[in-house]
């Protein structure tokens, strides 16, 4: 009785913060201090949102960023966890792709932005591809510990048992590998999510989030831009926690491998 | 009495000099011979003339410019602005992470207000922010290093919180029974305690301030920074200027990472056996 009724204190108090920005800003933004094109007023921003997403303008370009981050995170996965699985498995392809990696990972990935504009020109191709260079390296480097990770023992124990090296790969080194790759898939989502944002802004030609809010700027609709953001965010969020959490609970937390955070 | 051991049982069980040297050499192969390959199919693909020359350009030509804008002043003062401005905007956002992590570790007050409006403003990638940076503070180094700064603080802030309450609570209870005011309390238990996490989120912190403010540099327009080199010779088809930027952005990036961070939580968390090695 006693958690709960802090918990109900905790709760009131963070709404009530949440509130008193809000409210800040408003004030701000009603004051006429500050002009109201760069600083809207929340009614505004709120009838944009409302306006954008009725005509389905900005579920057209939800779509569009979707499609470019979903893409290169698949592509990502095709060939960041095979090869990280093989580089946990064989010593060679270790010794030959790690210095690459860590060669290429400090370099962020939109760098590479005007490069891959020369290359393959404006659009699709270039965010697609920033995208899969973002979201390789988590992918990769989260396979290869995964299975390097796997209890010798486990494995020991089943090649005892007389598991074959396939019944040896899906039934010990895949599940003993997955809270890593799932580790993996996630931070490849966050840095893909940053870096399609960034590479719309610099490379997109029409569609896409970030495409809008980089335009936006240009039309000083700074309403437009909040409300983007916040259907960046939501889209960021619902990833992360009804995405995610539910391949968690299908996948590692079914098979025991990690337990529940408490809270 | 020496002699009588034979040489290949001396060799074995002593590892000669000569020896140690060997593995470290084999590792220096076995290091360079990835880059090695895949400069020869990079220099095969440039010499064959599938892509356009000025799009493809070959590693000498690549060196060539990355040596001619070193010599000439340009590549470095590029740099060094980069590395200014990543600087103040990491500084912000280490004071600021910090100081709002320990208070809301330690306060439930602060807790509660800061954790809500920490949670909404981080999933939203950073640069998404940017333009409405742009809008309000200008282009140029305000924005920048503002936008850099609030972004990269949220991991410095998560980690910080969290490290704070991984405290153990009996270390805690056992410093206040010695009779640690809370100022030492603070200095002696708390902060060593939270300190791999401190550094853990600094460290993404930095990592993350870097990713930005190359993108934060091309979208910015400042006149000087390795992002603005790069997108900047896009405009004329300088395709190995921009090779040579990325080289040196990837250098700097590895360069924080090793140099700074490594010798960092040797200095403290390792030395207070806080942390293995």
């Amino acid at each position: 009785m006693n958690a709960s009724s802090e918990r109900v204190r905790s709760m009131r108090r963070a709404a009530l913060a949440v509130l008193a920005t809000l409210a800040l800003y408003e004030l701000m933004a009603r004051s006429g201090y500050f002009p109201a094109v760069l600083v809207p007023t929340l009614p505004k921003v709120a009838a944009t949102l409302v306006a954008v997403l009725l005509d389905g303008s900005m579920l057209e370009h939800a779509w569009h960023t979707l499609y470019r981050v979903l893409t290169g995170i698949a592509l990502a996965i095709a060939i960041g966890l095979p090869l990280g699985i093989l580089m946990g498995r064989f010593r060679p392809v270790e010794n030959f792709v790690l210095p690459l990696a860590s060669a290429l990972m400090p370099i962020p990935s939109l760098a590479w932005v005007p490069v891959f504009i020369l290359w393959f020109g404006l659009g699709n191709t270039t965010t697609v591809l920033v995208v899969f260079y973002a979201a390789m390296f988590p992918m990769l480097l989260n396979a290869w510990s995964g299975v390097r990770a796997v209890n010798p023992l486990w494995l020991r124990a089943a090649g005892a048992m007389g598991a074959n090296e396939q019944a040896l790969f899906w039934k010990v080194i895949i599940p003993g590998a997955s809270p890593f790759i799932i580790t993996g898939i996630r931070q490849a989502f966050l840095r893909a999510w940053i870096a399609v944002v960034g590479a719309e802004m610099l490379a997109a030609s029409d569609w896409g989030l970030g495409w809008v809010i980089f335009d936006a700027k240009e039309f000083l609709r700074a309403d437009l831009m909040l409300a983007s953001l916040a259907v960046i965010g939501g889209i960021g969020y619902l990833f992360e926690r009804v995405v995610f959490g539910s391949l968690e609970r299908a996948t590692v937390l079914r098979w025991g491998m990690v337990r529940a955070a408490k809270s | 009495m020496h002699d009588l051991v034979p040489a290949e049982a001396a060799l074995a069980s002593v590892p000669s000099p000569r020896s140690g040297a060997n593995t470290r050499w084999r590792i220096v192969a076995r290091t360079a011979f990835p880059f090695l390959v895949v400069g020869a199919l990079w220099e095969t693909a440039a010499r064959a003339g599938v892509f356009p020359q000025r799009l493809f350009p070959t590693l000498e030509s690549i060196a060539a410019a990355f040596v001619r804008l070193t010599l000439n002043g340009i590549l470095p003062h590029h740099a060094l602005d980069t590395v200014i401005r990543l600087g103040a905007g990491f500084a912000l956002a280490a004071i600021i992470g910090v100081v709002a992590g320990i208070a809301m570790g330690r306060s439930r007050r602060a807790e509660d207000i800061l954790l809500p409006l920490v949670s909404i403003g981080a999933p939203i990638p950073g640069l998404a922010y940017a333009p409405l940076f742009l809008l309000w503070f200008g282009l140029g180094n305000v924005a920048a290093v503002l936008l850099v700064g609030f972004v990269s603080a949220f991991p410095i802030i998560f980690n910080t919180w969290t490290g704070v309450k991984a405290v153990k609570e009996i270390w805690v209870r056992s410093a206040q029974a010695m009779g640690a005011d809370d100022r030492r309390l603070f200095r002696h238990v708390i902060l060593p305690g939270a300190l791999p996490y401190i550094l853990t989120g600094l460290r993404l912190g930095l990592a993350q301030a870097w990713r930005i403010l190359v993108a934060v540099e091309m979208l910015a327009a400042v006149p000087w920074g390795l992002g603005w080199m790069i997108f900047g010779a896009r405009e004329f088809l300088n395709i190995d200027v921009m090779l040579a930027g990325v080289a040196v952005i990837g250098v700097i990036g590895l360069a924080l990472e090793k140099l700074v961070f490594q010798r960092l939580e040797n200095f403290t968390v390792v030395r207070w056996g806080m942390m293995t090695a």
